[in-house]
């Protein structure tokens, strides 16, 4: 074997090793996460932690219905919020966006992504919460909202722009406008992706404590409507975690391990949405 | 062959995209109901010229058009013609096919959907004739609901013929229809073409010097961006006028 040749094997099997490392380290985490989460918090997890109220300081039981269905309140109106513009954004980037108002949508988009998510919170309390004098699920709902548009956006216009020409060219061909190009065959052909990008990004935002800190409050009791201040998984692991009781630290635990449970989820349902799809 | 009627008339075409010349000065007739091969090396400008037929170019950004195109006698580039509108009279059929991924019978009633026929009756109707036509219907009859991408290539380029025939057009436009496809699936393509002729005008772009010998009445040569020459297809490939198409023809060059 030459010298150069050897190189390259050493070479290789370094690199080799640090890749295998790397994703070793990666997968890692997750798992110890999900493994400590459960450890803790499994045994907390029960059939009340989904059916009752928080329990007053010095009672055992209770558990956190109130936050779980508040999440699933903010996440709906996250979507119903942030979905329709980032989505409707991205066809407009993808179909029309070539000139200058694309570059400048795309650049606000990104400029979006990074601002965090405290300042969103604070801005939406400006907004919304000052006017309406209390805290409320609408307002937590538009500040989660807020946050899912630059990704609903970015994902809608890169999965439409994979979408080939060609599908297009055979739309045209037919005698189809162009809306009904976008509508009737690019869109559909993009759906897919389109569909798991928006799933992630709500996936992401239900786990956002920060801005809801500001906009939703949090709440003992039931939150009727979407007008008053609401519990949600996220305030409750944050209240409770820091709270001096123990009982409490074993609830927020569960409501970790819950909120996982429930972002990996729709993790899995989306990477499963997007591993059906034929090749568009 | 018997003198046809004309059905385009082209004068005097130029096609640039921003600096780039494609084509230029290209002035052609196209008979009714016979098949007219647009043969040359590739770069020669004979997509370019096809996609004129029926302003698909216009869709390309930085594109500029210049000179006459008739269909019927209208002007294809007057100001009032709506292209959409323009494109049902003319189908076109590409080189890779591309069907949408949507089952077989929504492929074929695409058009005339989008035509504005919900008649079920009529519209089931025009997807088995249109399948009928396009020689695919023997093979699909009893999958029409089966997606059109798990059809074999020839078939889904069949499949797409089928699409553009739903729409009922005059003229048809085919750009190298069976140039990724292998030899029974060609001879498929060309007896389809031999029918069609009967209904419509064709007009194909092939890089098959034999398959142009085959299935056309009039070949047109281009090479460089212009219209070297055209004439009836087998005085073209016996006896041709240029040089430069002998050249080509007898493989030469290119």
């Amino acid at each position: 074997m030459t010298a150069h040749a050897r190189r390259r094997r050493r070479v290789d099997r370094v690199m080799f090793t640090l890749a295998s490392l790397a994703t070793a380290l990666t997968l890692g985490v997750l798992l110890f996460l999900l493994g400590y989460l459960a450890w803790q918090g499994a045994s907390s997890v029960s059939l009340t932690f989904f059916t009752r109220l928080p329990a007053p300081v010095g009672e055992s039981g209770g558990g956190m219905a109130n936050a779980l269905v508040g999440s699933f309140k903010l996440i709906a109106l996250a979507a119903l919020a942030g979905v329709p513009v980032g989505f409707l954004g991205g066809v407009y980037l993808a179909e029309y966006g070539g000139g200058s108002v694309g570059w400048l949508v795309r650049y606000a988009a990104d400029v979006l992504n990074g601002v965090p998510s405290i300042v969103v919170g604070i801005t939406v309390y400006a907004l919304v919460v000052v006017p309406m004098g209390h805290f409320s699920t609408l307002a937590g709902g538009i500040a989660l909202g807020l946050m899912t548009i630059p990704v609903t956006l970015r994902t809608t216009e890169e999965f439409l722009r994979l979408v080939p020409t060609s599908l297009r060219d055979g739309a045209l061909a037919l005698g189809a406008p162009r809306w009904v190009t976008i509508v009737r065959v690019a869109i559909p052909a993009g759906l897919r992706g389109i569909a798991a990008g928006i799933l992630l990004s709500l996936a992401r935002v239900a786990g956002e404590t920060a801005p809801l800190l500001f906009t939703s409050f949090s709440n003992r009791y039931w939150s009727p409507g979407v007008g008053q201040p609401t519990a949600s998984l996220p305030v409750m692991i944050f209240t409770y975690a820091i709270s001096p009781y123990d009982e409490w630290h074993r609830q927020a635990w569960a409501a970790a391990l819950v909120l996982l449970a429930v972002v990996l989820g729709s993790n899995l349902l989306a990477r499963a949405a997007l591993g059906r799809g034929r090749p568009a | 062959m018997t003198e046809a009627p004309i059905k385009i008339t082209v004068r005097s075409l130029g096609v640039r995209y921003g600096s780039t010349v494609a084509l230029e000065d290209v002035s052609l007739d196209v008979p009714t109901n016979r098949v007219t091969a647009l043969i040359g090396p590739s770069g020669c400008g004979k997509s370019t010229f096809l996609r004129c037929l029926n302003r698909m170019n216009d869709t390309i950004p930085g594109v500029r058009i210049t000179g006459d195109v008739r269909l019927d006698g209208e002007p294809l580039y007057a100001a009032d013609v709506d292209p959409v509108a323009l494109r049902r009279r003319v189908g076109m059929v590409f080189q890779k096919s591309n069907p949408f991924p949507k089952s077989i019978f929504d492929n074929v009633a695409f058009g005339p959907r989008v035509h504005g026929l919900r008649d079920r009756v009529r519209l089931h109707e025009l997807v088995e004739r249109s399948l009928r036509q396009a020689a695919l219907w023997d093979e699909v009859a009893d999958r029409l609901d089966r997606p059109a991408l798990d059809l074999s290539g020839g078939q889904q380029q069949r499949l797409c013929i089928a699409r553009a025939l739903a729409v009922e057009p005059e003229v048809i436009l085919m750009d190298e229809p069976a140039s990724a496809l292998d030899p029974i699936a060609t001879a498929k393509i060309e007896e389809l073409i031999h029918e069609l002729k009967m209904r419509y005008t064709i007009v194909i772009v092939t890089h098959n010097m034999q398959q142009a010998a085959r299935v056309s009445d009039v070949t047109a040569y281009f090479y460089l961006g212009r219209l070297i020459e055209c004439g009836p297809t087998e005085r073209l490939f016996t006896n041709p006028d240029r040089p430069e198409t002998e050249d080509y023809i007898t493989g030469r060059f290119g």
